[in-house]
């Protein structure tokens, strides 16, 4: 088990040193993201009657498209200067490097998020402290880290891969962002949180899905 | 002389001659669309030796060094690693290898040092700090350990690529032009290492277009023309480059 979590936490490691050096993927979704919440703050001025509607999925876009620019960034990184092969190299399984650099993203795009959070309560008039959101930000984020790693590694090899990748991995994360979407609202509308339970169960299940059938699917990705 | 004939050899339990080849790659082909890259390529490189494979540009000798290091499938044809099948046994013929490719494999805004601990972390190595000193030493790269490998020269970032591929004391080199960006200094380094009598036992195969190169290390000189190997010669540290020069165009034709 050890020999399979090394390089997983190894990548991890490598990625957080990397982003720590660079700041390219946490500075650029983090402006990226606060511009989003900005720009609609002053398009659909929030009232205490449209806020609990609107408010949730100008959140989920602001984290969605700003993921995207992190995830192209992900495997950018390892193409640019032919470090994808070197990883490739190495004797560990492909789903381990997979699993390494999903993870990585997993962090940088919860980081976004709890920076993003306070910003957003506050341009659209709702209460800062809302654990209830924790939760589901982490399953919907896991599910989109986890499809955004698999379409990123896809994505890389092409020639517009910054084009590509929203088309390939936007369409696929659907389910989940829906799911986000809608139980965001639900907190954010203070409704019964029972309804709750109907949400994160699908979210489960499909985080669950993308992390079997994601790593299968990275072999054929990276084989040539 | 090939150097599996030295004297150190007589360690091993069994003769280098007795046991079966490092690398045997059999009736290889590769196709990238309609344009065969490798047509049915023989190559055996036995323990201990260090094999050349002579190439010009497009022979083919990239997409050799993609398949022998299990980064891509070949359409048609066997190959064994150490007696292992690299696309069936990936993982355990990749800790056996160590590869030098064109490109350097590091990341720009770590440090060598830290790019070489990803490597051992990465390899599963045990004394870590120990195994960065003596490959950064014996490549001279001590002091530049703690300099970021983007501000470093292509030479340098280049002997962190070899330092890089001997990390795990590897049994088998596969480099891919070695020399290219090397100035005459690392040269004679990386040739000291290549034939470095500790490693006997290690057997290397280096693709190049270099005859001069060929004639520094090689025990052996396979010559890569339309992707197959067209002629093989054992040849010697005193070998005039003039004459694998000779033996290569009488084998590839003029053009080549």
């Amino acid at each position: 088990m050890r020999a399979y979590l090394d390089p997983i936490l190894a990548l991890v490691w490598k990625d957080i040193l990397l982003e720590l050096r660079t700041k390219d993927i946490v500075v650029s979704v983090l402006v990226f993201s606060l511009l989003v919440i900005v720009v609609f703050n002053f398009a659909i001025e929030p009232s205490p009657a449209n806020v609990g509607i609107v408010a949730p999925g100008v959140l989920w876009i602001a984290y969605i498209f700003g993921g995207v620019l992190g995830l192209t960034r992900s495997f950018g990184l390892e193409r640019d200067s032919g470090n994808l092969r070197g990883l490739m190299l190495s004797p560990v399984s492909r789903d381990a490097i997979f699993f390494g650099k999903m993870l990585a993203n997993f962090l940088f795009m919860m980081l976004v998020e709890l920076m993003v959070f306070p910003v957003f309560a506050v341009l659209f008039n709702l209460p800062l402290w809302q654990p209830e959101l924790l939760p589901i930000a982490m399953l919907a984020t896991l599910g989109i880290s986890t499809i955004g790693t698999l379409f990123s590694a896809m994505a890389v090899s092409t020639r517009a891969r910054e084009v590509m990748l929203p088309l390939l991995f936007l369409p696929a994360a659907v389910p989940i962002i829906i799911a986000a979407v809608e139980t965001t609202g639900l907190v954010l509308r203070e409704q019964e949180l029972t309804d709750l339970a109907a949400w994160l169960p699908l979210m489960a299940a499909f985080d669950a899905v993308f992390l079997v059938v994601c790593p299968v699917a990275f072999h054929f990705v990276v084989e040539d | 002389m090939p150097r599996s004939s030295r004297g150190d050899k007589q360690k091993m339990a069994q003769s280098p001659s007795q046991l079966p080849p490092a690398i045997a790659a059999r009736g290889l082909h590769k196709s990238y669309g309609r344009a065969g890259v490798l047509r049915g390529l023989d190559l055996d490189v036995p323990w201990g030796e260090v094999v050349i494979v002579l190439g010009s540009n497009g022979s083919g000798k990239t997409t050799l060094m993609r398949v022998l290091t299990t980064l891509t499938r070949p359409d048609n044809g066997s190959v064994l690693i150490g007696g292992l099948d690299p696309h069936k046994l990936g993982r355990q013929v990749r800790s056996q290898i160590g590869v030098v490719t064109h490109d350097p494999l590091l990341y720009d805004d770590l440090t060598g040092y830290e790019n070489l601990r990803f490597v051992t972390r990465m390899f599963g190595l045990d004394r870590a700090d120990e195994r960065i000193e003596v490959a950064a030493e014996r490549l001279g790269l001590s002091a530049r350990l703690h300099q970021r490998v983007g501000t470093l020269s292509h030479g340098l970032k280049k002997r962190f690529t070899i330092a890089r591929a001997l990390l795990h004391d590897p049994k088998i080199l596969l480099m891919d032009e070695p020399e290219s960006g090397l100035d005459q200094e690392s040269q004679t380094t990386l040739d000291t290492l290549i034939r470095d009598p500790a490693t006997s036992f290690r057997s290397v195969l280096i693709t190049t277009h270099s005859p001069e190169r060929a004639a520094a290390v090689g025990d052996r000189v396979a010559i890569l023309a339309k992707g197959l190997i067209a002629h093989t010669e054992p040849i010697g540290r005193d070998t005039d480059p003039d004459a694998i020069r000779r033996l290569y165009a009488e084998h590839t034709g003029p053009g080549q």
